[in-house]
């Protein structure tokens, strides 16, 4: 070792040679992600499935887009630990089989308001309207921004195909006739959804209006392990 | 005997840049600081926290730390290989597009065109012209060391090496999308994979565009500025290769107690503690090239700064091992902890580094004396105050709301089952990081004025600095 790091050692004849030097760093650095990564993508027992999880509708995807451009994630986390504090708070620990369909994974590193991987079922629909027009008037002193431009926006659903096909090609188990039928599928559960709304006393006509694909989403999160029971 | 005249004027358009970058960077940091105790100061769509926190740690880590890195590579490079850049039409491709890149994610950001991958938010075109800018940036670099007249590279050059090559492995593998519009794309893996590899990138990111950039800036400037060689050969060999060799194994400490497999955590809390010593070999090699020059810190802002940014360099990386450890990581994950963490590392290290060389560089790049060295040593004292000030009150509100969280009562119920209360707990907190930051933030304004100043005052134009070489 001390033959290697002196002054005028070995390590000072490669300082002359950058060509070596850097396919010596170069292999440094790709060690460890490889030993690291490998094991997940081929070992299946780091993943075990979990036979309810189901990719999203349409309308949760479109949604759940809406989630990734307002930035959710950095201040939602979607990742419930294994700790008593965060079971009695946000319900069961979150399972590795109910991220595989999550391009990207939301599971975000901050908590400036409640995670929400289980979030969904805990309040009706028109809550969350209200909650995305006025944080305040469901939670007094919440320091979250009013998102009002989601209920005056028109969702856009004519890019669905082309989404639901590339996450067909990556992997995500939908069907021709899922990506046929996408955007009359995310109208039908739109306007169910805005019938809901509207019925419960909240605004009308927001079948075609961002929130509801939001809404949808929102709905939808954690609640694959408990479908069965249902 | 022939003259080499080296390219200055690249490193003069990067020295702009990072103090224009830097202002921006930190003013939309001020503006997400006021949001979180202010909701009001969410000034609609476009300008609402969600989409401007991406906004702000691209614009400070890839556009100040960004161009200030590149600056301090094309000087210390050229003058350590004795030789111009390779091609001075590559150095401009890399400023022009580096410059149209940070454009691009000012515009796309706050429009919600975003992957929603942390420090990677940037959609997939503009991706692909980083890689390609990245590239031009890497070939100028390597063709230099090609034609170099020095024949042993210094230990600078070895960190400028790693950075190079690990950022783009990093980028690429981080940025595998399937496109499924002009500014929408899905990631390749998804769940527990797509969370490994983010924070493969995530981690090194800070590891290899925060870390070994500004080691190897340190390697050069701090001797140029103490005017003493660097304390230990035999130790920038040792901690540069575990540094080049640790550091991507503790990516994983960023998921501990998620879904991800707690083998890689393990792994990466493991790694991240052994990351210690060699994190702290370099902030030894640093410091240790003060002595005997100590003294001099009473006379030179550049020394003040870079002791200042080397001990936090030391603060930070003894605090990520401790975060690494799961039961300290059970407190601290999803706290202001973390923030309050990345900010002594951002604000005290690579701020401080930053500031030091550019105030060592203006007076050389121009041909002239710094405009005001007492408004530099007021830059100093109001940017220490203030990054400590912002560390202090989230180490507090961190600490503060992990333990509110996880407190439970005598029956056995939670104590703060309204999350709301450990909000409100903390937001006194904010207020005083927001002081913090606007202390900070007024500091760079003074670097800002300096520089401006220092400029129109020179008296002749500048000229690039030349060498003579057997020919």
């Amino acid at each position: 070792m001390s033959k290697f790091i002196q002054t005028n050692g070995r390590h000072r004849t490669i300082e002359g040679w950058p060509l070596v030097f850097t396919v010596l760093t170069v292999i440094c650095v790709l060690v460890g992600g490889t030993v690291e990564f490998l094991p997940l993508v081929l070992m299946e027992g780091n993943i075990p499935v979990i036979s309810s999880v189901t990719p999203y509708t349409p309308l949760e995807l479109a949604g759940r887009d809406l989630y990734i451009r307002e930035g959710c994630v950095n201040c939602h986390s979607q990742m419930i630990r294994p700790f008593r504090d965060e079971l009695e708070r946000y319900g069961d620990y979150s399972k590795p089989g109910e991220s595989v369909y999550d391009r990207p994974f939301l599971w975000g590193s901050k908590r400036t308001g409640p995670d929400l991987a289980r979030v969904g079922g805990k309040y009706p629909d028109l809550w969350h309207v209200r909650h995305m027009e006025d944080p305040r008037s469901t939670s007094p002193n919440s320091i979250m921004p009013p998102y009002d431009w989601l209920l005056s926006k028109t969702l856009k659903l004519n890019d669905l195909p082309a989404k639901m096909r590339g996450l067909k090609s990556l992997g995500t188990p939908y069907s021709t006739a899922d990506i046929d039928g996408s955007v009359e599928d995310a109208n039908a559960q739109a306007e169910n959804l805005a019938r809901n709304i509207a019925a419960n006393g909240g605004p009308e006509d927001l079948a075609d209006k961002e929130i509801v694909a939001v809404v949808a989403y929102l709905q939808r999160l954690g609640t694959d392990l408990t479908k069965l029971t249902n | 005997m022939m003259i080499v005249r080296f390219d200055d004027q690249i490193v003069r358009y990067f020295v702009i840049a990072t103090a224009i970058w830097g202002f921006v960077g930190m003013l939309v940091g001020a503006l997400i600081a006021l949001q979180l105790p202010f909701w009001q100061a969410n000034l609609g769509e476009y300008l609402s926290f969600g989409r401007l926190r991406p906004l702000h740690t691209n614009a400070v880590i890839f556009a100040f730390a960004g161009n200030a890195i590149f600056g301090a590579i094309y000087y210390s490079t050229q003058r350590l290989t004795k030789a111009r850049m390779f091609s001075d039409l590559m150095s401009r491709f890399h400023f022009w597009g580096w410059q149209f890149i940070i454009v691009s994610a000012a515009i796309t950001l706050p429009l919600g065109l975003t992957t929603g991958k942390e420090y990677a938010e940037l959609e997939w075109p503009i991706d692909v012209l980083i890689a390609v800018v990245w590239v031009v940036f890497a070939v100028n670099f390597f063709l230099t060391l090609k034609i170099r007249r020095e024949k042993h590279m210094y230990v600078a050059l070895w960190f400028y090496i790693a950075t190079i090559v690990t950022v783009a492995v990093l980028h690429i593998g981080n940025s595998l999308a399937l496109p499924v519009g002009l500014f929408k794309s899905y990631p390749l893996f998804a769940g527990v994979q797509d969370a490994f590899v983010q924070w493969w990138y995530g981690h090194n990111a800070v590891a290899f565009f925060l870390t070994t950039p500004f080691l190897g800036l340190m390697y050069y400037f701090l001797p140029k500025a103490a005017e003493r060689p660097v304390f230990s050969y035999r130790l920038s060999i040792v901690h540069f290769w575990s540094i080049v060799f640790l550091y991507i194994w503790a990516g994983p400490h960023h998921l501990a107690y998620t879904a991800v497999p707690e083998w890689a955590v393990t792994l990466g809390m493991v790694f991240s503690i052994m990351l210690w010593m060699p994190s702290w070999g370099g902030m030894i090699n640093g410091l240790f090239t003060l002595r005997g020059a100590w003294h001099k810190l009473r006379d030179s802002v550049v020394l003040k700064m870079y002791v200042i940014g080397i001990t936090f360099y030391g603060m930070s990386t003894f605090e990520g091992p401790l975060l690494s450890v799961k039961t300290v990581n059970a407190l601290s994950h999803y706290t202001d902890w973390t923030v309050g963490h990345a900010h002594a590392g951002a604000l005290g290290w690579n701020g401080f580094m930053i500031f030091g060389m550019i105030y060592w560089l203006l007076p050389r790049l121009w041909n002239t004396k710094l405009w005001s060295e007492r408004m530099a040593n007021a830059h100093f004292w109001v940017g220490t105050i203030g990054m400590l000030l912002y560390v202090m009150a989230l180490y507090s509100a961190g600490v503060t709301q992990g333990l509110m969280w996880r407190a439970f009562d005598d029956a056995g119920h939670l104590v703060y089952p309204d999350f709301m209360e450990t909000v409100i707990q903390i937001v006194p907190m904010y207020w005083v990081r927001l002081v913090g930051g606007l202390l900070y933030l007024t500091g760079m304004i003074m670097l800002g004025i300096n520089m401006i100043m220092t400029i129109r005052t020179a008296k002749e134009k500048p000229s690039d600095a030349a060498i003579s070489v057997a020919a």
